[in-house]
């Protein structure tokens, strides 16, 4: 269960990011100036994104030129990760089957995990009608039932305060146990309390997973002057 | 993947329009041979289309600002109405709004009645005055909207600010409120003046002879009075050039949109007391009455006969509204595979491929199109398909300017989510694209049906035995059988209205 960029090179325009490395299974998180890309490789890994040079392997299958929704990946973005105008049940539906004709079976699933992210009774809401820590319940209640392997977070739960946050990443941990994740984050203490190792990414360029705690008490100097 | 389906559809869509209109257009250049066959009267014409537009555009614009300023600084019961009644001239059909103008403005009608009682001369509709004055009566309405719109963009803390540097309504003016204008009137004139350039139906029943007799109208007299398609085709290539030049023209200066939201700002100019206030309300009170005056006229005298209209009437408007369906769904269809495909960022062709219906008149691809198809279809087999097809046309690219920043935004906002659960083909359509481009579908749709509803342009051409809805009216108007024609006008302003009302509400609904 590894994640292996080989001898990646992404361009686009005057930006580029290279990724020689591999992610092994785990919780890992990715840390980084602003601007320094690390949204671009959380979209190079879903799928968003296609390298100019280099190869993309998940347990030494290469998926380099997989579409994004066949991918072993589910992906949670910093906003829009709901349809508005779907129903809670059917956002979570489309973890099972996009075009949501679900058998009796499936919609039992479905109920099962608005139980077990908290939110029984609410499935017929529109997402609008639930609070920021609500919606980004349906979100994980969604990537919970679609249970791809690799797990990638660009920042979801940044809205939240620091509470929520904490209960959010709480919840995470206890679905996504054995789930290899990318979590971007701008706060240290994130990283510290759910991932065990860090991809730091600097200058252009991935550096291998280091564990947090040592890295983040004795930063690089471009680290260092990030975190102040 | 998730884009082979939709993006092919597009560009289909796109070289189909492309072949239409470019291919139509060139027939017409290819039979005209040139612009030897023009008379004196032919450029009399083209002389005409030009200032007549310059003029209509100059009074719209002039007369629109006081209205601008009026409904930008007041508020009153009755204001969100009439702002969204000024948006209502755009989808009246055009042979409606005649009448009732002729009903106000005629030798019989109210005005002349007044004159007369005070011992002063009688004023005349038919001529170039008439024209001018039926181009106001459907511009002033526009200009006025995005004027008001330019009103509503000026900031509420520089009036704030404006006000705590004690600006008397001079300085506001001056400061604030004249740059506005000059920003925003050069695109206003410019909007009216194109809208203007193709005028046929206002020319049709109210102008014509060697005074008023726009290039579209003389377009239709030699293809339907003097049987001389190469002088129409001649014709149709002096319009296609005028139609590229105020392309070009267009290209330079940016026309602002006249739909969409803002028209409700909070905040908004200071409203100064005085004469001030009395000046507002007489503008206001004048440019409702203006507006509204010719429509209640209409209605007064075509309800009573709304229900004894003859068997012709009824099967004219079964036609029309059948046609008006059948282009609404040709509008909204292609509308969406474009707007889709240049969302994803497909070739820039496309959305020009779109847009290229603005420089095409209803008229000039009339002409095209029976020149292509004579021989294979008797023109009486061709007026109702040419005509649905031609206002589908024409409606595009209106409807693209509501759906393409809607479909950029589905795609910003949702593409990538979209892509990541695997949401492609049909079902990406039935759960996303539809739900979330609703309304603009449904305000592109209904825009698309009244405006083929009540549209008396391509359809004289061809007119034999079947006449649409607006024909009948037309020839009604022509026999004076004056009741009979407003009963007429009546039902066909409250079919294009609904229709319109219909296609958008579907959409709200549906969003």
């Amino acid at each position: 269960m590894a994640l292996e960029f080989r001898d990646i090179l992404l361009r686009q325009d005057d930006f580029a990011l290279a990724a020689d490395l591999t992610v092994p299974a785990g919780r890992h998180a990715v840390i980084g100036a602003s601007g320094s890309g690390k949204s671009t490789l959380l979209a190079l890994v879903a799928g968003f994104l296609a390298p100019t040079q280099g190869r993309l392997l998940w347990e030494g299958q290469d998926i380099t030129a997989m579409p994004p929704g066949k991918r072993p990946v589910s992906i949670l973005f910093q906003h829009n990760n709901l349809f508005p105008h779907l129903s809670v049940k059917q956002n979570i539906g489309m973890g099972l089957r996009p075009d949501l004709r679900l058998n009796r079976a499936q919609q039992a699933r479905v109920a099962q995990v608005l139980d077990q992210v908290g939110l029984s009774g609410m499935g017929e809401r529109r997402p609008d009608a639930l609070s920021g820590g609500q919606q980004s319940r349906v979100a994980l209640a969604r990537v919970l039932l679609r249970a791809r392997p690799l797990l990638l977070l660009d920042e979801p739960f940044a809205a939240l305060g620091p509470a929520l946050k904490a209960e959010m990443l709480a919840l995470l941990a206890q679905i996504a146990a054995d789930t290899t994740v990318l979590m971007v984050t701008h706060d240290p203490a994130d990283a510290r309390a759910f991932a065990p190792d860090t991809l730091l990414v600097e200058g252009g360029r991935v550096h291998p997973p280091r564990p947090t705690g040592p890295l983040l008490d004795n930063p690089p100097p471009g680290l260092r002057a990030y975190l102040g | 993947m998730a884009a082979g389906l939709p993006l092919s559809i597009g560009h289909a869509i796109a070289a189909l329009l492309a072949a239409l209109i470019l291919g139509t257009l060139a027939t017409v250049v290819w039979i005209a041979g040139g612009l030897s066959g023009l008379t004196e009267w032919d450029l009399r014409a083209v002389w005409f289309t030009l200032w007549q537009a310059a003029l209509s555009a100059t009074l719209s614009a002039a007369l629109a600002v006081p209205v601008a300023r009026a409904l930008a600084r007041r508020r009153f019961r009755g204001r969100g109405l009439l702002v969204t009644l000024l948006g209502a001239p755009f989808i009246l059909p055009v042979i409606v709004a005649v009448l009732g103008l002729i009903a106000i403005f005629g030798r019989n009608g109210v005005l002349n009645g007044a004159l007369e009682a005070m011992g002063l001369p009688a004023i005349g509709i038919y001529g170039w005055q008439g024209v001018i004055l039926a181009h106001v009566f459907f511009n002033v309405p526009l200009s006025v909207r995005l004027i008001l719109q330019g009103w509503q963009a000026i900031p509420a803390e520089r009036f704030r600010l404006a006000a705590s540097l004690d600006f008397a309504p001079r300085d506001i003016a001056r400061h604030l409120e004249r740059p506005m204008l000059r920003g925003v009137l050069p695109g206003v004139w410019l909007a009216v003046f194109l809208v203007c350039l193709t005028s046929f139906t206002v020319a049709l029943a109210l102008g014509g002879g060697p005074r008023a007799t726009t290039v579209e109208l003389a377009i239709y007299q030699a293809f339907r009075f003097d049987f001389d398609l190469g002088r129409a085709a001649a014709l149709g290539l002096v319009q296609i050039a005028i139609c590229v030049g105020a392309a070009l023209l267009a290209a330079r200066i940016a026309i602002p949109a006249g739909f969409g939201a803002g028209l409700d700002a909070v905040g908004g100019p200071p409203a100064p007391g005085g004469w001030r206030r009395l000046a507002d309300a007489a503008v206001i009170a004048a440019a409702a009455a203006f507006l509204l005056a010719p429509l209640i006229s209409v209605t007064l005298a075509g309800l009573p006969r709304l229900t004894t209209l003859p068997p012709e009437v009824w099967q004219a408007t079964r036609r029309s509204v059948l046609m008006a369906v059948i282009s609404a769904l040709l509008c909204a269809g292609a509308a969406l595979a474009l707007a889709l495909t240049v969302a994803r960022g497909g070739a820039r062709w496309v959305e020009g491929a779109g847009m290229l219906p603005l420089i095409a008149s209803p008229l000039v691809l009339g002409t095209g199109l029976f020149i292509l198809l004579r021989g294979t279809v008797t023109p009486q087999q061709m007026a109702l398909p040419v005509t649905a097809l031609i206002n589908a046309a024409m409606a595009l690219p209106f409807a693209l300017r509501a759906l393409i920043p809607a479909a950029r935004a589905l795609q910003k906002d949702y593409g990538r989510l979209a892509a990541s659960l695997d949401l492609r083909g049909w079902a990406r359509l039935r759960l996303l694209v539809l739900p979330r481009l609703a309304r603009p579908l449904g305000f592109g749709a209904g825009l698309a049906a009244a405006l083929a509803m009540g549209d008396l342009g391509v359809i004289t051409l061809f007119a034999g035995d079947n006449p649409t809805l607006p024909l009948m009216l037309y020839q009604l108007m022509n026999g004076y059988r004056m009741a009979d024609a407003a009963a007429c006008a009546l039902l066909l302003m409250m079919i294009s209205l609904a229709l319109f009302w219909a296609f958008d509400r579907g959409g709200r609904h549906g969003a």
